[in-house]
Parts: C-alpha cells; sequence; structure tokens
C-alpha cells in the first residue's frame, strides 16, 4: 500500500533521515521503532507532507505523493495523529471529531461520528467539553478518533503511548489492533517497543536516519541488538 | 446626557471593534500584525466616498463595493507580500514589515489618486435624526450601528457554526493541525485576510460617514486604534476585539462630554495601559498565550 524508497529529509543543513527504505503492505501493523532523535518524527511528517523530502520516493497506493501538500494526501486516504496529539483546545470534542471529516461530504458521517463514540464512550459523554479539558488519554482517543473520521486507508500513529498510565496505553493498543483488524493498515511509530512489536506484523529499526534492521516482528524481537538496545537485556525478551 | 454619550460613545466603538477584527483575524491564522489594514480601511473609505459621489448609488451598495474592493486589495496583499515570505523560513519580523511596505504604497497611492484634502460625502444622511426619550441618534448613526453590530453577529455565528468557519478557528489554532486534518491552510488564510480587510473597507466607509470626512492619512489614527484594541482584547480574541473597540469609543466619548477633549486619546490610551497592568494577557487573552 505504501512503498518508501530513497527518503532524505533534512532541516537545513542537518539531515535527519537519510535514504530509507520501508514497505506497508495492505491490511498490515507496521511498527518504526528507534531512540529519541532517531528521526521517526521526520519520516512520519515527510510522508504526509508537513516536511518536503530532498530524495526519494512515496508510493501511496500506487501514485508517487513526495512533494504534494498534506491536505492532498489526507483526500488520497492516508491520516497522521501526530506526536502529542495536536487536540484543537479550544474547540469542543464533537467540533474536533467534525474537523477530521472536513473533506468528507457523503451521508456516512453521521454513521462514524457513532462509531468513534462508540469505540470510545467517554468521547460522548464529553462531546460538549473542550478538547483542551480532555485527561492524556482522553486526547489520545480524541486524536486518534478524529483521525478516522476521515475514513483513513492508512492510518500513522506517531507515539500513541506517549505520556499515558500503563492501563491506559494497553487500551490504546487494544484499539489499533481492532481498528487494523476493521480493514485500516497502520504504520505506527513507538518508543515502547515491547508493545510496538507485540502487534505489528512488520518491524522497522531506525537509527541516526537510517533503517538499521527490518522484518518480521517476532524475529525482530528475537534479534540480541535489538533486545540489548530496547527490550532492557536479553533476559527480558519478549 | 450620560444615555446619550452612551449611543454615541456604541457607535464609535463599533467602528473601532470592526477594524479591530481585522486585526484579530488576521493575527489568528497567521500570527503577524498587518500594519496595513489602517491603510486598506482608508482605500475602502474613498471606495465608498466615490460610489457616492460619481455613481450615485445608494450607501448600502457602496458598503458592499467598499467591502469587494478592500478584499481584493486584502487578497492581493497576501499573493504579493505575505506569501512569498511564508514560502522560506524568514524571520516572524518579515512579514510584519512587508505589510509596512504595503501600507506605505496604500498611503502614497492614495495622496496621488485622491489628493491630500478631506472629502466629505454627499448625502442628506447626516440631518436625519431621531428622538428617542433623552435620546436624540442620527441616521448615519443608526446605519452605523447596525452594520457594525449586525457583521459582527453574523462573524461571529460564521465562525461558530459553518464549515469554513470552523477551518478558520482550527487554522488559527494550529496550522500543522489543520494541514493534517485536510484542510488546504493557505485558501483558509487567502480567505480570512480577504475577509478582515473586507470587514476594514466598511469601517471605512462607516467612519467616514461618522466624521464627513475621508482622508488618505485617517488609516494611521485608525490603525493604531485598531491595534491597541487588538492587544486591549487579548491577542485573537474575537469576544476581546468586539468588546474592547466599545470599551475605547466609549472611553473617548466620555472624555469630551466630561470636558477633556483635548485628552480623548491619552485617556483613552491611558485607561489601556491601567486594564493591561491588572490583566496583561488583555481581558480575553490567554494567560500563557505568548506567540511572539
Amino acid at each position: 500500500m505504501l512503498n518508501i524508497s530513497g527518503l532524505s529529509t533534512s532541516y537545513g543543513s542537518i539531515q535527519a533521515i537519510k535514504g530509507i527504505d520501508i514497505d506497508v503492505p495492505e491490511g498490515s501493523i507496521v511498527s518504526l521503532i528507534g531512540a529519541n532523535g532517531a528521526g521517526k518524527t521526520t519520516t512520519m511528517k515527510s510522508l504526509v507532507g508537513l516536511l518536503k523530502p530532498q530524495a526519494g520516493e512515496i508510493k501511496f497506493l500506487g501514485q508517487e505523493i513526495r512533494g504534494l501538500a498534506p491536505h492532498k494526501i489526507v483526500n488520497l486516504g492516508m491520516s497522521l495523529v501526530p506526536e502529542g496529539r495536536n487536540i484543537l483546545a479550544g474547540m469542543t470534542v464533537l467540533e474536533n471529531l467534525e474537523m477530521g471529516a472536513y473533506q468528507r461530504k457523503d451521508k456516512e458521517v453521521q454513521k462514524d461520528f457513532e462509531k468513534v463514540f462508540k469505540r470510545f464512550p467517554i468521547l460522548e459523554e464529553r462531546k460538549q467539553q473542550l478538547g483542551g479539558t480532555l485527561s492524556g488519554g482522553q486526547q489520545q482517543m480524541l486524536a486518534i478518533g478524529r483521525a478516522l473520521m476521515a475514513r483513513p486507508k492508512l492510518l500513522l500513529l506517531d507515539e500513541p503511548s506517549m505520556g499515558l498510565a500503563p492501563l491506559v496505553v494497553a487500551d490504546i493498543f487494544n484499539v489499533i489492533r481492532e481498528i487494523n483488524q476493521e480493514g485500516t493498515t497502520i504504520l505506527l511509530v513507538e518508543q515502547n517497543v515491547r508493545q510496538a512489536l507485540k502487534i505489528a506484523n512488520y518491524a522497522y529499526v531506525l537509527e541516526t536516519g537510517k533503517i538499521v534492521l527490518h522484518g518480521k516482528a517476532d524475529e525482530v524481537a528475537k534479534n540480541p541488538r535489538v533486545m540489548e538496545a530496547y527490550l532492557g537485556g536479553a533476559k527480558a525478551g519478549v | 446626557m450620560f444615555w446619550q454619550q452612551l449611543v454615541n460613545g456604541l457607535t464609535l466603538g463599533s467602528t473601532y471593534s470592526l477594524v479591530a477584527l481585522g486585526y484579530t483575524l488576521i493575527m489568528g491564522v497567521l500570527n503577524i500584525i498587518n500594519m496595513a489594514h489602517g491603510e486598506i480601511f482608508m482605500i475602502g473609505a474613498f471606495v465608498g466616498l466615490y460610489l457616492v459621489t460619481y455613481l450615485k448609488v445608494n450607501i448600502f451598495v457602496a458598503m458592499a463595493g467598499a467591502m469587494l474592493a478592500s478584499a481584493l486589495l486584502g487578497c492581493l496583499m497576501e499573493m504579493l507580500a505575505l506569501r512569498p515570505l511564508r514560502r522560506r523560513a524568514v524571520s516572524h519580523l518579515a512579514p510584519l514589515i512587508s505589510t509596512i511596505g504595503v501600507s506605505i504604497f496604500l498611503e502614497s497611492l492614495a495622496l496621488n489618486l485622491f489628493g491630500p484634502q478631506s472629502q466629505a460625502f454627499p448625502t442628506e444622511l447626516a440631518t436625519v435624526q431621531f428622538e428617542l426619550g433623552p435620546i436624540r441618534i442620527t441616521l448615519v448613526q443608526i446605519i452605523i450601528l447596525g452594520i457594525s453590530f449586525g457583521l459582527m453577529f453574523i462573524l461571529r455565528f460564521w465562525l461558530a457554526k459553518t464549515r469554513v468557519g470552523k477551518a478558520i478557528r482550527t487554522t488559527a489554532e494550529n496550522i500543522e493541525t489543520a494541514n493534517l486534518l485536510g484542510i488546504n491552510t493557505n485558501r483558509i488564510i487567502f480567505l480570512t485576510v480577504a475577509l478582515a480587510s473586507g470587514l476594514g473597507g466598511v469601517a471605512g466607509v462607516l467612519v467616514g460617514l461618522s466624521f464627513n470626512a475621508v482622508e488618505p492619512t485617517m488609516g494611521l489614527s485608525m490603525g493604531l486604534k485598531g491595534l491597541a484594541v487588538l492587544i486591549l482584547g487579548g491577542m485573537g480574541n474575537i469576544t476581546g476585539a468586539m468588546l474592547g473597540g466599545l470599551i475605547l469609543g466609549i472611553a473617548e466619548v466620555f472624555t469630551v462630554a466630561y470636558g477633556a477633549s483635548s485628552y480623548r486619546d491619552a485617556v483613552a490610551f491611558g485607561m489601556i495601559i491601567l486594564i493591561l497592568f491588572i490583566r496583561p494577557q488583555g481581558l480575553f487573552g490567554k494567560r500563557q498565550g505568548g506567540r511572539f
């Protein structure tokens, strides 16, 4: 569904990602893992058009999308839930969701509101509340719900577990798995490597802007280097 | 006396509110102060004046014409002076300087086209007046109050309820999020600048009617007052701009009414300083909202 090859993005003279290749097959969950500053968020922002990559190809559903404006990429069916969630703090929960469906003019939008509320009942309870008054976990639910309102074919999630309590993290990962089972392909960026490898089909390890390792998620989880660096030593393997 | 002055103050203040709304909208989506807003307001006043004088249209058609002309001017400014700067990673002061350039250009243009002298609306509206109990209100005042409050009401409703209005609010809150949600933010910015400038143009006609004077330099003092109201209301806050304008207008009128006419601006601005001492973020601004 998504084929990235040789993608490079720089901030000024600093090259944050250096020619990376990633494949996201339709229906899969692909995890992109790596430490702080490895270039994960840069990769995500390059995919959705927020950053302009210097080189490489991004093929989405067979179409080259590098250099397209973000709103056009959303229109093709790719949505990003950004790091830090970017909830519209001064707008209500309902308005946040409405903005998620900004480009849609079909009659199914109402149905999708109900779907989001069924998935996240707390959002329905708080739908008239301002987004900024929600807790971190609720904001993450709202951010995911909002992205789903666009009915993406490919959902990009950037650090969905960041700053959340362990129980909430488990909830969020369950939701991600459900969304995938309902037919949405997922590219996930995570620092919570254990969880990210558990739900993924494929995994890519990013270090200082380069893919150093990739493969099936369970194999990547068994890789000694990954165990050492991200899973807290060999004993604590998955 | 009090009620009469209150009506006069509200009339004047509502024009300040309209001007400040223009600043506020642009501040909201672009995070810049549009220093050319006063001059766009002035051009609007001239367009209205010339439509009434030479094409003999009625005042409402003239306002619509002024709104359209100012909106177009705003679009031109966005295309030529602002958008090219956004494409590059320039200092946030660059667009400010760019708008100062536009303002100087427009003022010189107006001096050349219309001449330096003050011109008046050839209208009989000014002499029509009504008595309502203790209040004497002119037709001009009714028009100003009606148009200003009407536009403010429509704007509020439109921003709160419509799809495009919500897209403007989203863009104002976080342009990156707006992009991610599929909003064509360039188009929204364009629209917002047009809207802000259009409101400025109407305000120009209203102020021209109210003082019965239209001149190329009228943009400067009005621009400063609009800016003051922008800060008083809390940068980028719509309600703040509306109320702030009314407060400034009422303060000015009462200063004149109670005998200190040569100090009217001093008293009004002194009061703004006082309010800002107590609420540095402005009437409706957020405390941590340090945009700069």
